[in-house]
């Protein structure tokens, strides 16, 4: 098992993390990614500098999953072999579930949309 | 005083006299009988000095086992609210004919549909399923309790208190008239503007945390506690089933109380999530709450299987057929649980590209059902197989349950679901799984390990009587609403215009009728069993010659379970110890690190339940206050470091030298 751990691992292993050893420059690391990934999306939003809505809001999506994985690894010390591997299991697990929950309900309601008859049209016929 | 209406207001909330059901006969008769029990309960407890015993072992204990059958009594007890409300359903609508308006008014009988399937499903089959996990799993791999001792007696309580609420309704205000799952628009203000939709809510809530907390107990159970040497493809099967249910609670649980925080927002504060304007949608609400709804189905019924492939192979005397299959089969049933909740709304209008969707993967699951019925068959195969109550209820299971498993194949297919969608037919489907399938599976759990939990076996003639007039009273309950189904009548009708329709409610009566005398057998054979417990004792342990880690020990177990951890070298543990010649260790006993009692679980509950009827009544106060007494106790709880003692060895030496002298007189002949 050690064996694994010093060699197929991403680069925050080397820093002395990898049995979710708890390190303050491991916390630094991550604060200071953390309010980056903060500061970025505040910024482009006050700003308004990518001009399109759309695309702002989707670029905030982005760094708040980016996010998730800052904290994931640096504060709840997650790897591939902590806990034996049953955290990296129920990581993976929830991600399914939220995805297929999530865009099955966005697929299921878009093409409920699309066959209903919005309700404002139906008042504007009366 | 009491003349001023703003300071009324002020306590009382919204509850007014006229909460109280005095012009509602039914409820008033109702209510005396429950009280007349209730007083002779306890008076009964009070008279024989109880309440002691009482708060002492069994209200405040952390023993997986107490509180297992704790969770026991409260699904029995709810049993028989549940089913009152579905006598009255069958009676109303086999004599609701001919210009009759039947017993119930519409008021009335709305509110006995929607309690009778919430009562039958979070507080009959979620507290028997969990309470026989409870029991059972900690004992099959081998530990000595579960992981969160406290949580779990906590969990218990917390079930036990939205149970309360649901009581509670019956006499202080009324339930929802909504159906079982509460869809908006008519579960919204405007169109339920009583308390009932609120007892609901906060009912569901505040038992939601319990089985959350409860499932990850117990996968943290399964996952840590595990004897050495049982690895996970060592596990018993009923131990994996748990693993994969309490993985879909955890999994499933919060979008229930995701979407019902929203909707009590639509309801408490006025946002729009689930109306009709401003944006909301109510069919979000139905998306949700079938997301998780459908993987609840699957919690009900995946312990039930574990449970009859441990029957199957114990009373066949063969090693369970396809282990591996049955595991795989029981994973992949987890996985998609969770890609076909919009079978239940295949009519909404999502269009065909959605439909097909959600009908192939609905029929993709009847593959490792299919499997796992193949695999008990074959377990079957061969094997002396001996007819006791518990594979009796398996056999039953296999026949009931394969028809409802065809009905819903019938029904996945989205052009059939069209016609049949909310009929009689859906009705009588889902209760042919869920009876046919999770209550069999119960009734089997309960006689196969009563013995363990009490140390004797249940009478098997009442048992046999009871098992009889259940299965019969089933088809004769159930089949006639297939027929009406298939007819076109639909669910929830309060009377009924084609006089032709009757005979075959009448019909369904009589079965209702016959399932009441299965359950009243059900009572009387534990009233007898106790009766003629000396006959019936087991002092092995092991009375049906039984292949896993639960049976190695006493029946009941000692508090600590197991003297010392097993060592596990085959998935039939205690199988393979038979016939390796294992010999309980006699000598050599240490003292035993256990968990304290503690009444805080029993004390937040209660502060729970207030704080839900502060919210339901609107007395704010008693909100506020019970939120912060609750919020005060977790804290305080933290401080308590009382929480463990040793049992000393000289007990357990006592306990082991006393088994060992029951094993010796029960060798003799």
């Amino acid at each position: 098992m050690s064996a694994e751990t010093h060699s197929g691992h991403v680069a925050h292993d080397d820093h002395g993390m990898a049995h979710g050893e708890i390190t303050l420059s491991g916390y630094l690391t991550g604060f200071f990614l953390s309010v980056v990934l903060t500061a970025v999306p505040f910024y482009l939003v006050m700003s308004g500098v990518l001009g399109d809505k759309q695309v702002t809001a989707l670029v905030v999506m982005a760094f708040a999953a980016v996010q998730i994985v800052v904290h994931m690894i640096y504060f709840l010390h997650m790897n591939t072999t902590s806990e034996g591997g049953w955290t990296m299991m129920a990581l993976i697990f929830t991600v399914v579930m939220v995805v297929i929950a999530m865009t099955g309900s966005l697929w299921v309601m878009h093409h409920l949309n699309i066959n209903m008859m919005p309700t404002h049209e139906m008042g504007r016929m009366q | 005083m009491f003349n001023n209406p703003d300071l009324l207001k002020f306590i009382f909330g919204r509850l007014t006299l006229d909460s109280l059901p005095l012009h509602e006969p039914i409820i008033l008769g109702t209510f005396a009988v429950v009280a007349m029990g209730g007083v002779a309960v306890f008076g009964a407890i009070t008279y024989f000095r109880l309440w002691s015993y009482l708060w002492r072992e069994w209200f405040t204990t952390v023993d997986h086992k107490r509180i297992g059958i704790m969770y026991m009594i409260l699904g029995i007890v709810m049993l028989l609210r549940g089913f009152a409300d579905a006598l009255m359903m069958r009676m109303q609508q086999a004599i609701a004919f001919n210009g009759s308006e039947g017993f119930l008014p519409a008021h009335h009988y709305d509110q006995v549909f929607t309690a009778h399937g919430v009562i039958m499903i979070f507080f009959v089959a979620m507290p028997l399923v969990t309470g026989l996990m409870n029991y059972v799993v900690p004992l099959q791999i081998g530990a000595r309790d579960v992981s969160f001792p406290f949580l779990n007696n906590f969990s218990f309580w917390m079930t036990t208190a939205g149970a309360v609420l649901v009581m509670m309704s019956l006499f202080v205000g009324e339930f929802a008239r909504t159906g079982w799952l509460a869809y908006p628009p008519l579960s919204n203000l405007g169109y339920s503007p009583d308390a009932g939709v609120d007892y609901y809510i906060w009912a569901l809530q505040v038992a939601g945390v319990g089985t959350l907390l409860s499932g990850v107990n117990l996968i943290c159970t399964i996952v840590k506690l595990r004897a050495p040497g049982m690895t996970m493809m060592r596990m018993p099967v009923f131990t994996w089933t748990a693993l994969c249910t309490n993985v879909l609670i955890v999994a499933s649980f919060p979008v229930l109380t995701a979407v019902l925080a929203l909707l009590s927002l639509d309801r408490y504060v006025g946002t729009d999530f689930f109306t009709n304007d401003f944006g909301g949608n109510p069919m979000m609400y139905v998306n949700l709450i079938w997301i998780w709804g459908h993987p609840e189905v699957y919690i009900l019924i995946l312990p039930a299987f574990g449970i009859f492939s441990e029957v199957t192979s114990t009373f066949s005397g063969k090693r369970l057929f396809g282990y591996t299959s049955m595991v795989y089969a029981t994973v992949v049933i987890t996985i998609l649980s969770y890609l076909v909740w919009l079978h239940h709304f295949f009519t909404m209008g999502s269009g065909a590209s959605v439909n097909s969707f959600f009908g192939i993967t609905t029929m993709i699951i009847s593959i490792p059902t299919g499997a796992k019925m193949f695999n008990w068959l074959f377990t079957m195969y061969r094997g002396r197989i001996r007819f006791e109550l518990p594979m009796m209820w398996t056999m039953a299971f296999m026949l009931t349950f394969v028809i409802g498993g065809m009905t819903g194949v019938l029904l996945a297919v989205p052009p059939a679901d069209f016609v049949l969608h909310n009929s009689l037919f859906l009705v009588a489907h889902f209760h042919n799984v869920i009876i046919g399938g999770v209550v069999f599976g119960i009734f089997a759990g309960i006689a196969y390990w009563f013995p363990k939990a009490f140390g004797f076996r249940l009478d098997p003639f009442w048992g046999k009587l009871s098992f009889w007039f259940w299965v019969v009273g089933f088809y004769f309950a159930f089949m006639p609403l297939y027929v009406l189904g298939l007819m076109g009548v639909t669910r929830r009708l309060r009377v009924f215009d084609d006089p032709s329709l009757q005979i075959w409610f009448v019909i369904a009566a009589v079965g209702a009728l016959m399932v009441f005398l299965g359950i009243v057998c059900f009572l009387v054979q534990i009233a007898v069993s106790v009766l003629r417990r000396e006959q019936l004792r087991d002092v092995t342990g092991d009375p049906w010659n039984a292949r896993t880690l639960e049976w190695a020990t006493s029946s009941p177990p000692p508090d600590y379970n197991f003297a010392f951890t097993p060592v596990v070298h085959d998935s039939d543990a205690w199988w393979d110890m038979k016939h390796r010649g294992y010999s309980r260790p006699l000598t050599g006993f240490k003292p035993i690190h256990m968990p304290s009692n503690t009444g805080t679980g029993v004390i937040l509950a209660g502060l729970s339940t207030a704080f839900a009827v502060g919210m339901i009544w609107y007395m704010w106060w008693l909100a506020g206050l019970s939120f912060i007494a609750l919020i005060a106790v977790a804290i305080g709880h933290t401080f308590n470091y009382h929480r463990d003692f040793h049992i000393p060895a000289d007990t357990v030496v006592r306990e082991e030298n006393a088994r060992t002298r029951l094993l010796g007189a029960g060798a003799k002949p």
